[in-house]
């Protein structure tokens, strides 16, 4: 796709292309990479050079790349923890409340809160929890689904998820200048490096 | 989208000439690379060609599917009183299949989680096709306890909700555990499934060339792009997922062994049922994995990613399971005769040389002599031929394993409580039926879904060759 965006038009400045949705405004610039390695050794650059708004895409994770990016520790640890402690106290009082006051059952005598009957449960519960939020957490921190994805505009971005890497660096970067990245990325020696449009 | 100059490309990519022995391709004798890993294992879903066995087995599953319809309109049309069911064996063959089946379940996450936190890379290969086998085995498990109830349609009364009866389920009962331990099960592996997938299903749907399939695949993918950060999220679930999976098998079983166990009838209130209920599941599920591996990596030819060194490894899982089952055997056997227990001993007499001491010895047979003794040969794990016919020894002497169980109710404390079990017709069609099911959804994934993880292989491969040099899927988590 070849660049449309005047410097006065400029992606930074993204209030003055909102007014006109028929401007096509960039979304950043996308070079492709061959190997996992060299996509993540493109990004350390990046960052070393100063760009703060950039991903990394590839078929396979490569965690070097979520290093570079900064990204050393995901935070879904803490979510599926809440999530499963959550449902682990919740399963529990749950039972509590129907076996001991809601609906109490005189089973061969035994006391109403007898506790450790409840425990299969509470761990059901527990797990089930974490699973759920692991799941739905991971979507909408993700910001998943989205069907929409500007980077979807390219021509060779579907190769993502078969046998390329890319990297983008997006247009609301502070220091995003569409030749002058372009440049940058250049002597990273990409396959290709394409702008993208919204 | 691939196009022709991707495959050549790819393909020019310097030879390795130590390759990962798991990922050796032995068609071309050229090594996987990204692109061909994919193809592989995506154009079986998207090619739409099918082998002959595909439809052997799809329509032999639909048949059986038919004789579940009939047997299940039938029974809520005359009640449970059609199967052989009475009253010193309540249950019946609805226990004894619910718990076989759910047993084979348990392989599929015993290799997708446990195999995961174990660093075990083999487990790639296999870790989808029995995960979607859980999934279905699962559903049947949960098709009989449903049936049993006699109105099935009040199912929900097993779960807490409000409602103006103020009435709550018994949380004391085994029963209510089981319907919170399948449920959980369910729900828990379907989603450890489904989040494997969206990696596979985004690869999928840009490796499309019909337009339904990059609608569907598009949509079930959820926009997925592969992006560093959400890679790294996505490892962090799928670890702890593969954490919280570990201890989830081990207590689905030991909840369903708990149905018998908290009773007190002689012979099923041993401690030795917990484990020994996971053991004999893991022991059928991997049989369930390598019996239906063996003909689909046959049709299909991917015998570049089934290798018979997995066969090997299956093996080795099942001889170890197969003697902690043995060793459960020999234990209630001694127990009862060292506890000097005049019930249980007696119980014990009667299931080995009673009425039904054929299916004692059939257990015997199939499960702990025939297996047992071939599985020791390399040769023999390494064979698929033997290792079918082991397998299948493994699933009957384990549905005869819980037979047995159920059939112990025939002689209880008092003679006067004696009776006789035998299925009906319709016990066998239920059963046939619930083995359709199974057929029937496992070729449909078979046919719309990647069998092999895409992603996970990919990152097996050599980094030559453009893989991960070899590291499996959580090993970037932080």
């Amino acid at each position: 796709m070849s660049t449309t965006v005047t410097p006065g038009h400029a992606p930074g400045h993204t209030d003055h292309a909102h007014a006109d949705p028929t401007v096509p405004v960039a979304h950043g610039l996308l070079a492709e990479f061959e190997t996992g390695d060299a996509m993540a050794h493109a990004i350390e650059k990046a960052v070393a050079a100063g760009y703060t708004h950039l991903d990394g895409f590839s078929p396979y994770p490569v965690g070097e790349a979520a290093d570079a990016l900064k990204f050393p520790k995901s935070e879904m640890g803490p979510v599926m923890f809440i999530g499963g402690l959550t449902g682990a106290c919740s399963g529990f009082i749950m039972q509590y409340w129907a076996n001991t006051w809601g609906y109490s059952l005189n089973i061969g005598g035994r006391p109403y809160f007898s506790w450790p009957s409840f425990v299969p449960i509470t761990f059901e519960m527990m797990v089930l929890t974490t699973a759920l939020s692991g799941f739905f957490g991971l979507l909408a921190i993700c910001g998943l689904p989205r069907y929409n994805y500007p980077l979807f505009n390219s021509k060779t971005f579907d190769r993502a998820t078969r046998d390329r890497f890319f990297v983008c660096i997006e247009a609301t970067d502070p220091k995003y200048d569409a030749a002058a990245t372009r440049a940058f990325l250049n002597d990273l020696h990409p396959l290709s490096v394409e702008e993208v449009m919204e | 989208m691939a196009t022709a100059s991707s495959t050549a490309r790819s393909t020019e990519l310097p030879l390795e000439p130590e390759m990962h022995p798991l990922v050796r391709s032995t068609y071309d004798q050229k090594p996987h690379g990204l692109v061909s890993v994919g193809d592989a294992i995506g154009n079986v879903v998207l090619d739409g060609k099918h082998p002959t066995g595909w439809w052997i087995g799809f329509l032999a599953g639909f048949a059986m599917l038919q004789i579940l319809a009939m047997a299940v309109c039938w029974l809520f049309y005359m009640g449970v009183g059609i199967w052989g069911i009475n009253v010193p064996v309540a249950w019946g063959f609805a226990i004894v299949n619910f718990v076989w089946w759910i047993g084979i379940g348990h392989a599929g996450t015993l290799i997708s989680a446990v195999l995961l936190l174990l660093h075990q890379k083999w487990r790639t290969s296999i870790n989808r096709f029995s995960e979607a086998m859980t999934i279905f085995a699962v559903m049947c498990a949960g098709l009989f306890p449903l049936l049993h109830m006699g109105r099935p349609w009040f199912f929900y009364w097993l779960y807490p909700f409000p409602n103006v009866a103020g009435v709550w389920p018994q949380f004391r009962s085994p029963l209510t555990w089981d319907v919170f331990a399948v449920t959980t099960y369910f729900t828990v592996s379907l989603v450890f499934w489904y989040l494997g997938l969206v990696p596979d299903l985004a690869a999928l749907r840009d490796q499309a060339k019909k337009r339904w399939q990059q609608v569907v695949y598009g949509l079930l993918a959820l926009g997925w792009r592969g992006s560093a950060i959400h890679w790294r999220r996505y490892e962090k679930v799928y670890l702890i997922l593969g954490g919280i999976s570990t201890p989830l098998v081990l207590s689905v079983h030991t909840v369903v062994s708990f149905d018998f166990a908290v009773s007190i009838v002689p012979l099923w209130h041993a401690t030795i049922f917990p484990p020994f209920f996971v053991a004999g599941a893991i022991y059928s599920g991997f049989a369930m994995v390598v019996a239906i591996a063996i003909p689909v990596r046959k049709w299909y030819k991917l015998e570049d990613f089934f290798s018979d060194h997995h066969l090997d490894i299956m093996g080795k899982v099942m001889l170890a399971t197969g003697f902690l089952v043995t060793y459960g055997y020999f234990s209630e056997a001694w127990m009862a005769w060292y506890g000097h227990t005049l019930y249980e001993w007696g119980t014990t007499m009667e299931r080995m040389f009673g009425p039904y001491g054929w299916s004692y010895w059939c257990l015997i047979g199939f499960n702990c002599v025939f297996p047992l003794t071939f599985l020791w040969s390399k040769k023999i794990r390494r064979s698929p031929f033997w290792m079918e016919l082991i397998c299948i020894s493994v699933l009957i002497g384990m549905w005869f394993e819980r037979y047995v169980i159920v059939i112990t109710l025939t002689r209880e404390y008092i003679p006067a409580g004696w009776g006789h079990y035998a299925p009906t017709l319709w016990d066998y069609a239920t059963m046939v039926g619930s083995l359709g099911l199974f057929l029937f959804l496992f070729f449909l994934f078979l046919r719309y879904l990647p069998m092999i993880s895409i992603t996970e292989m990919r990152e097996l491969l050599p980094k030559k060759q453009g893989g991960g040099g070899g590291h499996s899927i959580m090993e970037n988590a932080p």
